[in-house]
C-alpha cells in the first residue's frame, strides 16, 4: 500500500482507488522498509526520495491550504540538496508513519504562523545530508573522495576526471549509506532556490476543477453524512423522530452523534441534508439558552475595573502616574466574536471495520486528527491511519478536530463503509471555534509636555486556551492573551518603551467556544493599542508617527518596518483631495509589520480604502511572491473582520448563519496593496497571520483622520460615519 | 430522471427535480471542480455557464432546465486548461487554497466572453465571487493580463 495513500498528488484517482482496494494489504508498512523491497523509489532519508528518473519527491509535513508553505519548504530542502527545481515534487507524509518512525518528521501541526519559522533548520538539514549521502554514493562508485565530487541541478560531478552521474542513478547506493553526522548549511546569500519567488508547486490542478478537497473525495461505496449538532453549546439532544425520513429517497441510516448532534447517512449528500432538514428534533438547550450578546457584553464590562487579573507586562507604577498625570485619556473598545468561514465547509471521511480506522481529511495539524481517530474508534494507533487532504481554507479552524470525531463516531455505526460527513455552510457558522470576544479599557498618562508616561491596558474577555486546551494555561493566567503586548523578546513583543505600564487580563470565559482564529488575539491588541495610541497623539497634540518614534527608540525592528510602511503611504506629504490617511505597526508571529492606509469618507458616512501600504520583516523570506501574497490576504481578512464580520448570540446560539449576514469584503471594495518586504536576515518569523492585525488598525486611523470620529466598537457597519 | 447537457455530452442524471444543479453536477455526474461553498448563491464557488453565462448552480433545481440548455463546468472550459483566464491564473499564480478559484475562473470568462476588455468597473460589477485566502488583486490582475493576451 504505501505512499499510494498520498492522495493529495495528481495520482491522486488511481492512489485513493488503491488505497480504498488495499485495506488488506495493512498500512503499517513505512516507507523505509517498503523502499528496502524495491516497492518504492529510494528513500535518501526522510525527507528526500530519489527516482530512477531523477524526479525528487520532498516530503513535506506541515499542510498547505493556500498559505505556500507546501512550496516554501520544499524550496528549502531543495535548496540544500542542490536539486533541479524542475524535477522536483512533493508528498505528505501521514501521520501513522510519524507515530511508527518515531515522529521522524517531527510536527505537523500547521497553525501560529509557524510553518517555515519552526522547521527551516531541520528541513534544510535533511536537504543536505541526503546531497552528502547522493554525492558519496557516487563517490564510492568511482573510486574517489567524495570531497572532489560537487553536486548542482541533481548532477554529480568529479572534478578531475569530468565524470558525472544524476541522483536518480546512484539514489538507491545512497540510501544504504550511514547518514552522515554533521551537516553544513547554505549562507541565506548563496541561496539560488530558496529566497527566489517561484512558481508554486500546487497551482496546476486548482485551475482545472482536478484538485482533490477533503469535500470532493471518492472512495469505493461510500456513503454521505449531513450533520446537526445542537444549535445552542452546552445543549443535546432530547428526542428525533427518525421513522419520519427514513423512507425518504437515497437514506440508508440516521445516527446519533455524542450527546449533542444527529446525522443522516445517505446515497448522496444532497439527500441526506435534505432528510436531516425534515428530521423532526427536539433540542435539550441545557444551561446556557439564555444567553446573548447583551449578556456577555455585561460579563465583560464588569471585568474592565474588577480587582484581580493576570498580568502579562508590566513597568514601574501605571495606576500611580496615571493618578497623577498632568492629563489622562481614556478608552474603552471592544471586539466580538467571528468565525473563519473557509471557503470548504468542514468535513472528514472516515471507515470503520472491527481491524482498524482510517480517515481522510483536510487538517491542519495531522497528528491531532490522527489522535481524534484513535481514541474516537477505540482501535490503538497502529490498526488507525490519517490521510491528508488539500484544505479549502484552514485560517486556524482545522487545527481542530470535532469534525474528525463526528466522522469517525458516525462511521462507527456504519462498520466496513466508508462516510463522508460534509458540515452545511449553516453547520460550519453554527459551530465554530471563534475569534474570542475582549474588551479593553486604555487609560494613559501624559506630562506636561505630551510625553506618555504610564499606560494602563485592561483587556476582560475570553482565553482560547481555556477553551481550547486548559491544561496550557500557566497558573489560571493564558499567554496567548498577551500577543504583541510582551516584554521585549523574539515573540510577539511590545514596541513602545513606557515607563509605567501595566497590561492585564480580567479572564471571563462565555459559554461560546473560542479558537484559534487567523492572527489570534493580536488582530484586536493591535486595534486597541495602535488606536489608542493615536488618541493620545492627539491629546498630546502630536504627530501620530512622532509621537510613536518617541516611545520606539529601543525597538528598532518595530519602528522600521513603521517608518517603510509611513514613507511607502506618504505619511508628512499632503494626500490627494478627499484621502486621508492612518499608520499602525505591531509585532507577532515572529516578524514585525506596520501598514499604512489612504481612506475617504463621503458625507452619507460611506467608506472607500483607497490604498494600502504593508511593510514586513520577517527575518527571512523564502518565497517573496508567495510572503506577498500572504501579505496581500492579510488585508482581505483583516477589513473583512474590521468592516462587516461579527458572529452575535441569541438564545445561546450563534445567529448568523451564512455569508448574507456574515459578508467577507468583495472585490469592488478591495484596495490597492503595495508589500515591502525587508527580511534583517538574523532571525525567522512567520509570513500567515502578522499582517492582519495591521489591517484594521490603519484604516481605522485613517478613518478618524477624516471624520474626527473614533469607531471603538468592531465590526464598522454599526458605527454611523456621517458628518455630523 | 433529467437530461442534461454537460460539456457537451447529454447525460441522464437520476437525481430528483429540486436537486440543485450544483449537486447534481458533483454527485451524480462526478464532476466535483464545482464547489460547495454556502448553497445560497452568496459566495459563487459553484459558478458554471449555462448558455453562456455565469450562474451559481446551488441555486438552480435541475428540474428547471432543459436538455438543450448547454451547462460547461470548470473541467470543460478548455480541454487542456489552457484558456486565456486559466494560462493568466498560472502566470500569476492568483490561487492560494484554490477552492473558490473554479468558481472564480468560471466568472472571469464569462466576462471575458462578453466583454473582451473590461474596466475595472466591469470587472467589480461582474466579480461578485467570495474568496477568504483574499486573492482579489491578483484576480483583477488575472483578467486584465488574459485580456490583453
Amino acid at each position: 500500500m504505501t505512499h499510494a495513500l498520498d492522495v493529495s498528488r495528481r495520482t491522486f484517482l488511481k492512489s485513493s482507488a488503491v488505497a480504498a482496494g488495499g485495506f488488506t494489504l495493512g498500512f503499517s508498512v513505512p516507507f523505509g522498509e517498503a523502499a528496502a523491497q524495491g516497492v518504492l523509489p529510494p528513500e535518501v532519508n526522510a525527507w528526500v526520495v530519489v527516482k530512477p528518473d531523477d524526479t525528487v519527491i520532498v516530503r513535506i509535513a506541515r499542510s498547505e491550504m493556500g498559505q505556500g508553505t507546501l512550496t516554501g519548504l520544499a524550496q528549502l530542502v531543495a535548496e540544500e540538496l542542490e536539486a533541479d527545481w524542475s524535477k522536483v515534487t512533493w508528498e505528505y507524509p501521514t501521520p501513522g508513519q510519524n507515530v511508527a518512525r518515531n515522529r521522524v518528521w517531527k510536527n505537523f501541526s500547521t497553525g501560529g504562523s509557524r510553518g517555515i519559522r519552526e522547521s527551516h533548520q531541520y528541513v534544510r538539514e535533511g536537504g543536505a545530508a541526503a546531497r552528502m549521502m547522493l554525492v558519496q554514493a557516487a563517490a564510492n562508485e568511482w573510486g574517489v573522495p567524495a570531497a572532489d565530487c560537487k553536486a548542482a541541478r541533481s548532477t554529480i560531478t568529479h572534478t578531475a576526471s569530468g565524470r558525472s552521474t544524476t541522483y536518480g542513478k546512484v539514489a538507491a547506493a545512497a540510501a544504504k549509506l550511514e547518514p552522515p553526522k554533521e551537516v553544513k548549511l547554505k549562507d541565506a546569500k548563496d541561496w539560488a532556490i530558496a529566497g527566489k519567488p517561484l512558481k508554486r508547486l500546487d497551482t496546476v490542478d486548482k485551475l482545472s476543477g482536478k484538485q482533490v478537497y477533503g469535500a470532493d473525495l471518492k472512495l469505493p461505496g461510500m456513503l454521505n453524512a449531513a450533520i446537526k449538532d445542537c444549535p445552542v453549546f452546552g445543549g443535546k439532544v432530547a428526542s428525533f423522530d427518525a421513522a419520519k425520513i427514513e423512507k425518504m429517497p437515497g437514506v440508508r441510516k440516521v445516527v446519533k452523534v455524542g450527546e449533542s448532534a444527529l446525522a443522516v447517512v445517505a446515497d448522496t449528500w444532497w439527500q441526506a441534508k435534505t432528510a436531516l432538514d425534515a428530521l423532526p428534533i427536539v433540542w435539550d438547550e441545557g444551561p446556557h439558552a439564555k444567553v446573548s450578546s447583551e449578556t456577555i457584553a455585561a460579563m465583560l464590562k464588569e471585568g474592565l475595573d474588577a480587582e484581580q487579573a493576570y498580568i502579562g507586562n508590566k513597568a514601574g507604577d501605571a495606576k500611580a502616574a496615571i493618578a497623577s498625570a498632568a492629563k489622562k485619556v481614556e478608552a474603552t473598545y471592544s471586539y466580538p466574536y467571528q468565525n473563519h468561514a473557509c471557503m470548504e465547509p468542514m468535513n472528514a471521511t472516515a471507515l470503520w471495520t472491527a481491524e482498524k480506522c482510517e480517515v481522510w481529511c483536510p487538517t491542519q495539524n495531522g497528528e491531532a486528527a490522527f489522535a481524534a481517530t484513535v481514541e474516537a474508534s477505540g482501535h490503538p494507533a497502529p490498526k488507525c491511519e490519517v490521510y491528508k487532504l488539500h484544505l479549502g481554507g484552514g485560517f486556524g479552524r482545522r487545527g481542530m478536530t470535532d469534525y474528525v470525531r463526528q466522522a469517525v463516531a458516525i462511521a462507527k455505526q456504519m462498520p466496513g463503509t466508508p462516510v463522508k460527513l460534509l458540515w452545511s455552510r449553516e453547520e460550519d457558522m453554527l459551530h465554530g471555534r471563534y475569534h474570542p470576544i475582549t474588551m479593553a479599557k486604555m487609560t494613559g498618562a501624559l506630562d506636561a509636555q505630551g510625553n506618555l508616561v504610564g499606560l494602563h491596558m485592561r483587556i476582560s474577555g475570553q482565553s482560547i486556551l481555556a477553551s481550547v486546551n486548559p491544561q496550557a494555561l500557566q497558573q489560571g493566567r493564558d499567554p496567548v492573551t498577551f500577543q504583541g503586548l510582551n516584554p521585549s523578546g523574539p515573540e510577539a513583543s511590545f514596541g513602545y518603551t513606557i515607563p509605567n505600564l501595566l497590561i492585564d487580563h480580567a479572564m471571563r470565559n462565555p459559554h461560546v467556544p473560542a479558537g484559534f482564529w487567523r492572527g489570534v488575539n493580536l488582530n484586536h491588541n493591535a486595534i486597541y493599542v495602535e488606536c489608542f495610541m493615536d488618541e493620545l497623539a492627539q491629546a498630546a497634540g502630536v504627530d501620530p508617527l512622532e509621537f510613536r518614534r518617541r516611545l520606539m527608540k529601543s525597538h528598532p525592528k518595530h519602528l522600521a518596518v513603521l517608518e517603510a510602511a509611513a514613507k511607502g503611504i506618504g505619511w508628512g506629504t499632503p494626500a490627494p483631495s478627499g484621502i486621508h490617511r492612518g499608520l499602525c505597526q505591531t509585532m507577532g508571529f515572529g516578524s514585525y509589520v506596520a501598514a499604512g492606509a489612504e481612506v475617504s469618507v463621503d458625507a452619507k458616512g460611506a467608506i472607500k480604502i483607497h490604498r494600502i501600504v504593508a511593510a514586513t520583516n520577517p527575518g527571512h523570506v523564502v518565497n517573496p511572491d508567495q510572503v506577498a501574497a500572504q501579505v496581500e490576504g492579510s488585508f482581505v481578512y483583516g477589513l473583512s473582520a474590521m468592516l462587516y464580520q461579527e458572529c452575535t448570540v441569541k438564545n445561546g446560539r450563534i445567529v448568523e448563519e451564512n455569508f448574507d449576514t456574515y459578508p467577507p469584503l468583495r472585490m469592488d471594495e478591495m484596495p490597492k496593496v503595495e508589500s515591502i518586504l525587508m527580511p534583517s536576515g538574523d532571525f525567522w518569523g512567520g509570513g500567515g497571520e502578522p499582517t492582519i492585525a495591521v489591517a484594521a488598525p490603519a484604516v481605522l486611523n485613517a478613518i478618524f483622520a477624516a471624520t474626527g470620529k473614533r469607531v471603538r466598537s468592531l465590526p464598522l457597519k454599526n458605527a454611523d460615519l456621517r458628518r455630523a | 430522471m433529467a437530461k442534461l447537457t454537460v460539456n457537451g455530452k447529454t447525460i441522464d442524471v437520476d437525481a430528483a427535480p429540486d436537486t440543485p444543479l450544483l449537486w447534481a453536477i458533483r454527485e451524480q455526474i462526478g464532476l466535483t471542480g464545482t464547489k460547495y461553498g454556502c448553497g445560497v448563491g452568496q459566495c459563487g464557488s459553484c459558478t458554471v455557464h449555462i448558455d453562456g453565462e455565469a450562474v451559481r448552480s446551488c441555486s438552480i433545481t435541475v428540474g428547471s432546465l432543459k436538455a438543450d440548455q448547454k451547462i460547461v463546468t470548470i473541467e470543460g472550459l478548455s480541454p487542456t486548461h489552457s484558456h486565456p483566464i486559466q494560462k493568466a491564473w498560472l502566470e500569476l499564480e492568483v490561487p492560494q487554497c484554490g477552492y473558490c478559484q473554479s468558481g472564480m475562473i468560471m466568472a472571469a470568462a464569462a466576462l471575458l466572453a462578453k466583454k473582451p476588455k473590461p474596466t475595472d468597473a466591469d470587472i467589480d460589477e461582474a466579480m461578485t465571487n467570495i474568496c477568504r485566502c483574499g486573492t482579489y488583486n491578483r484576480v483583477r490582475a488575472g483578467i486584465k493580463l488574459a485580456a490583453n493576451a
